[in-house]
């Protein structure tokens, strides 16, 4: 989906604030959402990428202006809600006020039905795609052209695995492109790697 | 009870909340957040990766199969990765080229290895920004690289996680493993600090 979270180019952003010694946690209730995350996956109540997608689909100012463990925290309760471990009445009657939740879930889909392998060198595309579902290609690159660096073991794939859908585990391929081909002169001159799934790549003839 | 039905319950009340969820539905999460709080504490810290820089800077033979391998031959030092990160890839910067690493539709880290992310690693602003502007947002968080230096940003995508590999200092020569590794930083192993 092209969701609010999918944020790599977007512009207006201001200075990062960066410090040496940045914290990872700034309140106790962040370090307890971390680990209930973890006690979730350990227990296979949910996977990394439906808790990705569940993230997604937070109302876009909700994500904005949540930190990252309200919107973890988000994600995990709305998959929690969505596989019956508790009713969103209870998590409000819980804590005493309402606790927002994510939007429903599209459909999830299947590998592509042609998949092709590529190797070091090839040059490839990324499928011009609008995927309602989970998606882990950044919009930045949709559509666009680069070179095959090297290919990964294989993954459970997203678009599938969040959703419940059966589907072949497939490699990803780091892709480099140009950032003056993501972004003609609109970007710094740098090399953009992304591990790139087999089933959104096509040859370039 | 403090607030009407129908406002947003602060944070830490919904926390809370979904803390007694679990636990209504015996998943002893108390227990385990201690548990979790301790490798937290504890193990994933940056301390992990130093040693792994350290041992590339002192070991060439160690170095080739860490690039060639990561998730392999970190293990070699005791280090393990959660399951899902299935493979590690290890980034060389030399005098040409640098490399920073980015996930920019969620946080993702190899946070066993380098630690898990800081606050401004997860905000909106780097990761929006890096990859688009990464000459101008790695100098104004300090580190201004020559105009000849070829920048890589690796947006983790895909559960492959990445660490950098920043070069040796060249005062450091000739120091002990257990040395070098203490000025080796989690920002360092980002890719948005030199050493």
């Amino acid at each position: 989906m092209d969701g609010m979270h999918d944020l790599g180019g977007r512009q207006g952003f201001g200075r990062i604030r960066h410090a040496p010694d940045a914290q990872v946690f700034h309140a106790p209730w962040e370090k307890r959402v971390n680990a209930l995350l973890a006690l979730a996956v350990r227990e296979g109540l949910v996977n990394m990428d439906e808790y990705r997608h569940a993230i997604e689909r937070m109302e876009p100012r909700h994500y904005l202006g949540a930190s990252y463990y309200e919107r973890s925290m988000t994600g995990l309760a709305t998959l929690c809600v969505e596989k019956g471990l508790v009713t969103k009445g209870e998590l409000d009657r819980l804590a005493g006020g309402r606790f927002p939740l994510s939007g429903e879930s599209a459909p999830g889909r299947p590998n592509a039905a042609r998949r092709q392998a590529f190797a070091p060198g090839d040059r490839v595309r990324v499928k011009n795609e609008f995927v309602p579902g989970h998606v882990r290609m950044p919009a930045y690159i949709r559509g666009k052209t680069g070179v095959v660096v090297s290919r990964t073991p294989l993954y459970p794939f997203p678009d599938a695995h969040a959703h419940g859908v059966t589907a072949e585990d497939e490699p990803t391929y780091d892709v480099r492109f140009e950032s003056q081909d993501l972004w003609p002169n609109g970007a710094d001159a740098a090399a953009v790697h992304v591990g790139v799934f087999e089933s959104y790549l096509e040859r370039v003839p | 009870m403090a607030n009407r039905h129908d406002e947003q319950a602060p944070v830490e009340q919904r926390a809370a909340a979904l803390e007694a969820a679990f636990e209504a539905r015996g998943m002893k999460a108390a227990d385990f957040i201690d548990e979790h709080t301790r490798r937290v504490d504890e193990e994933w810290l940056p301390r992990n990766g130093a040693r792994v820089v350290a041992k590339a800077w002192t070991d060439p033979v160690f170095r080739q199969r860490l690039v060639a391998n990561g998730r392999d031959t970190v293990a070699e030092l005791g280090l393990t990765m959660p399951v899902h990160h299935r493979h590690l890839v290890v980034l060389e910067n030399t005098e040409a080229v640098h490399n920073v690493i980015v996930c920019t539709q969620c946080s993702c880290t190899a946070y066993s290895i380098i630690g898990l992310p800081p606050d401004w690693y997860k905000d909106l602003e780097y990761r929006a920004r890096v990859v688009r502007e990464s000459r101008t947002v790695l100098k104004e968080m300090g580190l201004d690289l020559p105009a000849d230096t070829e920048i890589r940003v690796w947006d983790t995508s895909a559960d492959t996680r990445y660490m950098v590999l920043p070069q040796q200092p060249p005062r450091t020569r000739g120091w002990s493993e257990e040395r070098l590794a203490e000025i080796v930083t989690k920002d360092s192993m980002i890719g948005v600090a030199r050493l």
